[in-house]
């Protein structure tokens, strides 16, 4: 093992962990607001993945992308929390999840009748279709840099708003006691539509930046719903920072585990969940 | 139960005479084409089925003096369906021969039924060695290749130009290992080694851990087997590293294979190696791409190249038992004799049913794969574990 290519690894590794952030930060936000277990959520992604190949395939710019899929994810998830999710808030459990199912369903067929099922590649932007070299004979693709750095800026962004905002506070007390918003007079639904939306549009964001990185194909969202949730319960559910590093550690043992142990690394992650869920059933980083 | 007319109780009483199946000289001779119509290998299953016809159309649509129906079932590239598929071609639409598929778990279904009822299965595509390997029948034909191949001719230049060390990079399923077992025969057959299989789950994208431990693995070559979509993005993130200059990537043809486009200038200059390319100048290929260009208004690839081919084979196998789909053994020796003429060059086919055929190096150049040369003359895949009969 030398130190160049382990450094270049942990650098993927951050760099796959922050896009696991972006993903299941809204995850962790509509379960711990609206205990909701939304299994569409991998879907979001996959619909934010398909909007930037779309609008790059248009207009030749990615840059319209992330933009269209923020605010059009912000729109997209509040009319499905106004439309759907409000009139499922009494029911039970299964029922929600059942309409996460159905979702999930319905956004897989309106993929293929109004696109394809193909395959599809995403062009990087001209501006950052160039390689930089990071560490030794590795070089990393400018727009691979610029991921790293949106990513980042997003969970800046999330903190400064969740840890320093009124809004924030009434988020973080809904997620760790859903019944004292109300005590504290705050609108519960209008906080539900803000989470749902929020977390739509994070999760679609992280798909519109994925897309040149990974393509764009049917069910691309699948695995990174089920990882999501992995990161979810390890960060401890509704906990935003419990997420953040929940999702950077998980970014670093599945790449590193699948650069240097690749027989365990598709299992590695799940150990690591079931240690947590035996040893720590709340989370790693769930305020006790 | 009465009903049954003069005319076919003759035939059957004459069928039973013969001791053979009955099959009546005028009816028509049902093919059923099992290939994928939908999915991410819809134009591939079109362009196979596409050039089956356009043969069937050169033959006046007769094969072996019966005129051929063909029964098109999508099979979507689904191995879970497969078994069901096949029975409703042999059983519901009463088909005599089988021709199909693209996707190598579900071919598997088509030799079972092959194997067990006996009926004649061409394999336009699929290159699973296993098909003409240890469940080879003689019922069993295959007109494109095994995995094995291509890759192998790409591990004999390597080694050719002098590399000691490579490795392998795919996905953790039979497609890319049979092809990395290729590849490594290939690279020994010329001195050279093959030191590690780098894989990763089928079918992940997440290409960035195996491609940052490359330049730490003392090698002076990367070959890899990808396809379609993924292979378009293997190459740009290849590219990107910044590795190609350093460590040459090459692969079986399939990593450029109706990706160019797509892949740009990071595939420019990529090494691969497969029984077809662009710019063969045969006179049977430049006839070929004309007519495919005519019929379907599409530029005639190497899956077209298959489906034709299959249609010759099954051709030849149907003048020598004079339209008997059931007779197995006459149409068998005549196939194993023939010569195709295919458009990738004519070729033989090997004791277990597979070609014996020539793969080309081919180099991209502005959006095509041009043949630069001969990676390995007349490559018959080894057959291994094929005991006919």
């Amino acid at each position: 093992m030398r130190l160049a290519e382990l450094l270049a690894e942990i650098l993927n590794g951050l760099q796959y962990g922050l896009l696991l952030f972006l993903i299941s930060s809204g995850l962790t936000l509509i379960f711990g607001v609206m205990r909701v277990i939304n299994l569409a959520h991998g879907s979001l992604f996959m619909i934010g993945a398909y909007v930037a190949y779309v609008i790059a395939g248009a207009t030749g710019s990615l840059w319209l992308a992330l933009p269209a899929a923020l605010l059009g994810g912000a729109l997209f998830g509040a009319v499905l929390e106004r439309g759907l999710f409000r009139r499922f808030r009494e029911r039970e459990h299964l029922d929600q999840v059942l309409l996460t199912f159905a979702l999930i369903l319905l956004f897989e067929e309106a993929r293929a009748a109004l696109l394809d099922n193909q395959f599809h590649s995403v062009a990087v932007p001209a501006a950052l279709d160039f390689s930089v070299p990071v560490v030794g004979d590795f070089a990393y693709s400018a727009y691979r840099i610029a991921v790293l750095g949106i990513c980042l800026f997003v969970a800046a962004l999330m903190f400064m708003f969740v840890e320093r905002t009124r809004l924030g506070s009434a988020i973080r007390a809904a997620a760790e006691n859903p019944e004292m918003v109300d005590l504290l007079g705050i609108d519960a639904r209008r906080l539900h539509t803000l989470v749902f939306a929020g977390g739509t549009a994070l999760a679609m964001l992280a798909g519109a930046l994925a897309a040149p990185l990974q393509s764009v194909y049917p069910g691309m969202g699948d695995g990174y719903l089920i990882i999501s949730f992995v990161v979810v319960v390890i960060g401890g559910l509704g906990s935003i920072a419990g997420a953040f590093w929940a999702a950077l550690l998980i970014g670093l043992i599945d790449t590193l585990g699948k650069a240097y142990v690749p027989q365990a690394a598709g299992s590695a992650v799940y150990l690591l969940m079931a240690c947590v869920l035996l040893w720590r059933p709340s989370g790693l980083f769930a305020r006790a | 139960m009465l009903h049954v007319s003069r005319r076919r109780l003759l035939g059957g009483a004459a069928a039973l005479a013969l001791g053979r199946p009955a099959f009546a000289q005028g009816a028509p001779l049902k093919v059923g084409l099992m290939l994928p119509f939908s999915g991410t290998y819809a134009a591939l299953g079109e362009n196979v089925a596409a050039a089956f016809e356009l043969y069937l159309q050169e033959r006046g649509g007769r094969l072996g003096g019966r005129t051929v129906t063909l029964v098109r079932l999508d099979d979507e590239s689904d191995p879970a369906k497969a078994p069901q598929n096949v029975n409703r071609l042999l059983e519901r639409d009463q088909v005599e021969v089988l021709v199909g598929t693209v996707h190598s778990g579900v071919v598997m279904a088509l030799v079972q039924a092959a194997r067990e009822r006996n009926v004649l299965l061409i394999i336009p595509n699929a290159g699973n060695d296993a098909a003409t390997r240890e469940l080879c029948a003689p019922s069993i034909f295959r007109t494109s290749f095994t995995n094995w191949q291509p890759a192998y001719g790409m591990g004999k230049v390597l080694a050719a130009k002098g590399v000691k060390k490579a490795v392998w990079v795919t996905w953790d399923y039979a497609a890319g290992k049979e092809s990395g077992e290729g590849f490594g025969d290939g690279l020994r057959a010329g001195g050279g080694e093959l030191t590690q299989v780098l894989t990763l789950p089928f079918p992940e994208t997440n290409f960035q851990p195996i491609l940052a431990q490359l330049p730490g693995l003392g090698v002076e070559a990367v070959g890899s087997f990808f396809a379609g979509g993924s292979a378009v993005q293997f190459v740009k993130d290849y590219a990107a590293s910044g590795l190609k200059e350093k460590l040459p990537l090459c692969g079986s043809g399939f990593l450029t294979e109706g990706v160019l486009k797509a892949q740009g200038a990071a595939a420019e200059g990529l090494q691969t190696a497969l029984h077809y390319g662009d710019g063969l100048d045969n006179p049977k290929n430049i006839v070929f791409r004309a007519a495919f260009q005519q019929k379907t208004g599409r530029a005639a690839d190497v899956y077209a190249v298959h489906g034709y081919d299959a249609c010759q084979l099954l051709a030849i196998g149907l003048d020598a038992s004079k339209g008997d789909a059931r007779a197995i053994k006459p149409m068998a020796a005549a196939m194993e004799a023939a010569k195709i003429d295919s458009p990738r060059g004519a070729f033989s086919l090997s004791p277990s049913h597979n070609p014996v055929q020539t793969i080309y190096l081919r180099e991209a150049r502005g959006g095509e794969n041009r043949v630069i040369g001969i990676a390995a003359e007349a490559l018959a895949d080894p057959g291994t574990g094929c005991k006919m009969g």
